[in-house]
């Protein structure tokens, strides 16, 4: 059986990258909700991983050895089925039953109706446990698989984030890589305004993890970063990415009201165009 | 509490709202008239409608984030401090994530806070599963000393909000994010404790709470046209539940149903179930979601496929008759 297809080089990651958007977007207009701006602001991190960086078969979505992926903002759902689809878990035109009555693709992933789902997300703060738990079990079996789990900036304001990164890095799970799309908003406005986040990176420090602070949407700093990552010992390893919410569509950038708000017709058109 | 023959001729169609809005309007009215109110959310303001107080009475709104049991937590330190709080989210967030903040810091010492959830039931729709509360009122109907009340629709949310103001103790209400429309009287007035009896039945009678008192009442309009005499009550205040309301209706009919958008387990169906047990063995039927969790879908496709319709009532009216 063979692997997922492997984009080595960053611009292929990037055209890929503008795919997904693409996929995000129609998905969600066709759906009429959902949440546009937090898939679009992590698709390119979650892109490098699918096509780049994570072992895994789309034919073989249980196999033992496969790295693992966790969404802990599983409000990111189309980021998610888009690079499921584009990796061939499922047909691609399975992506236009997002949120519909008697489709398998749910507001938030659900483990139990979809194949390349890990675990089922969607109630912020609950991902980074997860992954010390399939962390751990991969370790006492031996197994080298690795564990990423994708956090939102306005997530970390759950308290159990933090009790997990203290279980993380006192059982030193350097399988472990938590990566944060900083993207600097949730749903009542900016993090600062509702509730003050920073100093992110040296929160993670204090807490004993190997930090790297990168530019999300930079595919040479992101493959740099996992890679690295990869090398660190002993300690579970976190990516402070700095992304924009809504990247890609301009009219979408850095907007809360579209954290949740799906593109009509019209934005769809003036979207995949800029996306083109 | 009122007694009406047939309330529900409704001449021209009364406007539907979601009850969270009716929450949202009520908190500014009440923010006017008591300087010791204040709200606090967690970066669900704009949906849960707390935004509207936000913006009018900055200083007496906290947002808190998201972290729904520090939301519960402080809300309990400033009922301390003798401010009346009225701490919103997400239902199943606000009686989940929380649960055992509500226990321990506002329940045992019975402190004075108003957990006003929005988003409850599978009405959410398109979010799916993760997002539905269907157990929330079995989770805040067994903590001891809780107030648990379930409005049926925006006037009904209106007066339930001024009520728990004025009320001393720890009380859950539970809201809805879809349209519902006006069914209760101009003329009725919300008391804690109290169910409101539309009608009482000979054949049969429906006991439901929130979205599903308008549902129970279609029910029993296709059912006198088949020539039943069919009951319904709106028993909005689930704990402490009004039995002597509760008892008297069973007394008239042999069947009682009960409707509610909220798992059939653990809520008003089984606190209906408890008291009947106890003191006037009946047949009682219930309504409401199979054990089971939602998924995602419109309000309405979803309302039907978990059987909570008119005609799932009138089906079973007519079969356990
Ligand atoms: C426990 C919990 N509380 C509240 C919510 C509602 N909610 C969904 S997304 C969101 C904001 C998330 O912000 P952030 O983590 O920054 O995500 P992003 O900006 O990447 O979309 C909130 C409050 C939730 N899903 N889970
Ligand atoms: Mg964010």
């Amino acid at each position: 059986m063979k692997a997922a297809t492997v984009v080595k080089n960053a611009g292929a990651l990037s055209l890929r990258a503008k795919e997904v958007r693409r996929e995000i977007i129609r998905m969600l207009t066709e759906a009429e909700s959902g949440h546009t701006g937090g898939s679009l602001s992590a698709a390119d991190i979650v892109t490098v991983l699918y096509f780049y960086k994570m072992r895994h078969r789309p034919e073989d979505p249980l196999w033992k050895e496969r790295d693992r992926f966790i969404l802990s903002k599983g409000h990111a759902a189309p980021l998610l089925y888009a690079v499921l689809a584009l990796s061939g878990y499922f047909d691609r035109t399975l992506l236009r039953t997002l949120r519909k009555v008697d489709s398998v693709l749910q507001g938030h992933p659900s483990s139990k109706m979809l194949q390349g789902i890990e675990v089922s997300t969607g109630s912020l703060g609950q991902g980074l446990s997860i992954a010390n738990g399939v962390a751990l079990g991969l370790r006492m079996d031996g197994l080298d698989s690795r564990v990423y789990c994708l956090l939102g900036d306005g997530e970390l304001q759950e308290g159990q984030v933090w009790e997990a990164a203290m279980t993380a890095a006192h059982y030193c799970l350097d399988n472990l890589c938590a990566i944060v799309d900083n993207n600097g908003l949730q749903i009542d406005g900016f993090c600062c305004d509702v509730m003050k986040i920073e100093p992110v990176t040296d929160k993670w420090k204090a807490f004993g993890w190997n930090v790297f602070d990168i530019d999300g949407h930079d595919m040479e700093q992101i493959i740099a970063a996992l890679d690295e990552a990869e090398r660190v010992k002993g300690k579970p390893s976190v990516i402070v990415a700095r992304t924009v919410k809504g990247k890609g569509v301009s009219f979408f950038e850095g907007k809360a009201e579209y954290h949740g708000m799906a593109p009509t017709k019209e934005e769809e058109e003036k979207a995949l165009k800029e996306l083109a | 509490m009122g007694e009406r023959k047939d309330p529900h001729v409704s001449e021209g169609k009364p406007k539907a709202v979601a009850t969270r809005d009716a929450y949202g309007s009520a908190l500014l009215e009440l923010g006017g008239k008591r300087e010791d109110v204040v709200v606090l959310d967690a970066d669900l303001s704009g949906s849960t409608k707390t935004a509207k107080f936000a913006k009018t009475f900055p200083e007496r709104f906290f947002n808190i984030g998201i972290s729904e049991q520090d939301l519960v937590g402080t809300a309990g330190g400033l009922s301390l401090a003798g401010k009346v709080p009225f701490a919103s989210t997400f239902a199943i967030f606000e009686t989940g994530r929380a649960w055992e903040q509500i226990r321990q810091s506002v329940c045992y010492s019975h402190l004075n806070v108003k957990l006003v959830a929005t988003h409850s039931g599978i009405t959410v729709g398109e979010d799916g599963a993760s997002h539905q509360a269907l157990m929330d009122v079995a989770l805040m109907r067994v903590l001891p000393g809780m107030t648990v009340i379930v409005p049926a629709d925006g006037t009904e949310t209106g007066q339930v909000i001024h009520a728990v103001a004025e009320y001393d103790g720890p009380v859950y209400v539970r809201l809805g994010r879809a349209k519902v429309p006006a069914i209760m009287p101009e003329d009725y007035r919300f008391r804690m404790g109290r169910g409101y009896t539309f009608h009482r039945g000979k054949d049969a009678n429906i006991i439901a709470a929130g979205i599903m008192v308008s549902v129970a009442l279609e029910a029993q309009q296709q059912l006198k046209a088949e020539g039943l005499d069919v009951g319904v009550v709106n028993m909005s205040t689930i704990k402490p539940l009004d039995e002597e309301t509760l008892l008297r209706t069973a007394e008239a009919s042999r069947l009682i149903v009960t409707a509610e958008e909220h798992s059939i387990l653990g809520g008003l169906g089984s606190a209906v179930c408890e008291v009947l047990a106890d003191a006037h063995p009946a047949i009682v039927k219930r309504i409401g979601v199979r054990d089971t969790f939602g998924r995602s879908g419109k309000p309405d496709e979803l309302m039907k496929l978990y059987g909570l319709t008119a005609e799932e009532i009138v089906k079973t009216v007519k079969t356990y008759l």
